[in-house]
């Protein structure tokens, strides 16, 4: 057989038979944290009972490493509020796996970011949701702005050029891309933009913080016009429509390309997509995190091509796919029809049409029960009275951590 | 001499090639993936015989020698020659010295 | 056998689908069996 007598197959297709390990995948370390963001996709706040060990964590990294897994994006809550991060970064890294951590900076003092300097194959990125302040402690706490700036100062000083400014994009900050812009280029940093999601706290901020279609609109052609070199995690792809693709696969990579490793075990499609509807096992299981990955039914199913059901006979399908499941799930939508933010306004349509059935709710809640840094407390959920209580965490986010 | 143009750098398949120390190959159903640790890029290598000689460069003492290795048929040449220079062009393989 | 003109959108790296740009006709010249996607490039990581 000869390499022409296949053509090269379109990635979406290749990506039906599976690959052999994800080519990006996040692992949430701890449901633990020192925020309360009011959007968090993960619901942190309070750490599980359940979180792997040490032990457990350095199981999973071997099993990275077998499988080849080139670079693995560490998150949480905090994931440096474990007091194992270190040990388990220096682990990863000794073992072949890149690593890059998401982090709000708390704990990046100017001893931290030396260290981070002085290592190869981890990158940091820094969450900030404002340019300044007041628009980035409304989401993310009083305090929080000065935390994440204090460690990107500390990582300019210490020599780490390069790592990562992630922002989500809301209708409160969608202004100020310029700015978040100077900001990276002051600190020799990468802009990072993302889109939000209504997972998670999310879904309860998701009305009030979505950004409106024009300023969608702007966003997208601000990234054509100056997005050369600020990276958006191709979480944009479902405005493709409004233009020419911007970088990226420009499909969804759930269960594809990418999948969530999280706190206790759970594997999930996606960071976006922490439901029942879209887990696929457990590492803790026969076979690991390889057997999940390369075996279960949800990602067989996931890997399929999928014809776009009421998507498909639009002019844009090829070329926004439908746009984020997890968008579509946790709004109401059907997965088979428009994205609720769709360029052509079918979504919009199509959630003034929705039943008064209730919208799905991500799994568990890992939530501050009390206020933190400013942040209202979150309505107790209903699924808290029927959960194991960890007086602990209770008290306070990093107790007994 | 065959001498592929990619970019500002030249290609030249008579020279001895392997893959970079920092990058990594992964097999995969369409080929593989390639990953290099400095640079952070990513490529998809869409054929396995592409793969295949990527494989073999380290060990031939020319690219040449590589696609003859790999029984790389004539009408190919051209195809695979410009997929290694684009992955000279990118760091993913390196000259040996 | 003369050296192959590379066809610009192969030869640099890009982050575009470039089977977006398969001609059934061409499929020789323009097709590549290289494709470049950044590490950041795919959706599902935060």
């Amino acid at each position: 057989m000869t390499v022409l007598d296949n053509r090269p197959k379109k990635l979406v297709d290749q990506f039906a038979s599976g690959l052999n390990a994800p080519i990006c995948l996040t692992w949430e370390l701890t449901y633990a944290c020192n925020l309360a963001c009011v959007h968090c996709l993960s619901s942190s706040g309070r750490r599980d009972p359940g979180e792997l060990s040490t032990a457990e964590c350095k199981a999973v990294i071997d099993e990275f490493e077998r499988m080849q897994v080139f670079y693995v994006n560490i998150g949480g809550g905090e994931p440096t509020v474990r007091p194992d991060f270190w040990e388990l970064l220096d682990y990863a890294i000794d073992h072949h796996v890149g690593v890059k951590f998401s982090t709000n900076g708390i704990k990046l003092d100017a001893a931290a970011a030396r260290r981070l300097a002085a290592t190869d194959y981890v990158d940091v990125q820094i969450s900030v949701d404002g340019a300044s302040a007041e628009v980035n402690d409304a989401v993310r706490g009083g305090g929080s702005f000065g935390t994440a700036f204090r460690a990107m100062e500390n990582l300019a000083a210490a020599g780490f050029t390069g790592f990562k400014i992630s922002v989500v994009v809301t209708r409160r900050n969608a202004g100020q891309l310029d700015e978040f812009k100077q900001i990276a280029d002051r600190y020799g940093a990468q802009l990072r933009l993302t889109r939000l999601r209504p997972s998670g706290r999310g879904a309860d901020v998701w009305a009030d913080l979505h950004p409106t279609p024009e300023q969608q609109r702007e966003v997208y052609q601000w990234l054509v016009a100056h997005g050369e070199g600020v990276l958006t995690g191709d979480s944009f792809f479902h405005l493709s429509g409004l233009g020419d693709p911007l970088p990226g696969l420009n499909l969804c990579g759930a269960g594809r390309v990418v999948c969530l490793i999280d706190p206790i075990g759970d594997v999930y499609a996606c960071p976006f997509a922490i439901h029942e509807q879209f887990l696929a096992g457990n590492v803790r299981s026969l076979g690991g995190f390889k057997t999940v990955w390369r075996d279960s039914e949800l990602f067989a199913s996931l890997r399929k091509p999928d014809g776009g059901g009421t998507c498909s006979s639009c002019s844009m399908f090829d070329a926004c796919r439908g746009g984020c499941m997890a968008a579509k799930f946790f709004t109401g939508l059907p997965l088979d029809g428009p994205d609720p933010e769709c360029v052509q306004g079918y979504g919009e349509t199509a959630l003034a049409r929705l039943s008064d059935a209730p919208i799905p709710k991500p799994t568990g809640d890992h939530s501050h029960l009390g206020p933190v840094r400013g942040q209202p407390a979150r309505p107790v959920p209903l699924t808290l009275l029927t959960r194991r209580p960890d007086r602990a965490c209770d008290e306070s986010p990093l107790a007994g951590i | 001499m065959t001498t592929v143009h990619a970019g500002a750098a030249s290609f030249d398949a008579s020279s001895a090639y392997r893959l970079h120390r920092q990058a990594e190959l992964r097999d995969e159903p369409f080929g593989a993936l390639a990953y290099h640790f400095g640079t952070r890029r990513l490529s998809f290598l869409k054929a396995p015989i592409l793969v295949d000689v990527v494989r073999a460069l380290g060990d031939s003492v020319s690219v040449d020698a590589a696609l003859q290795r790999c029984a790389v048929p004539e009408s190919q040449r051209p195809a695979i020659l410009q997929a290694l220079a684009g992955l000279a062009a990118s760091q993913m393989i390196e000259l040996r010295t | 056998m003369s050296d192959p003109v590379l066809d610009e959108n192969t030869a640099n790296t890009t982050e575009r689908n470039e089977t977006e740009h398969v001609d059934d006709a061409d499929e020789l010249v323009t097709e590549s069996l290289v494709e470049e996607v950044s590490i950041d490039g795919m959706c599902g990581v935060y």
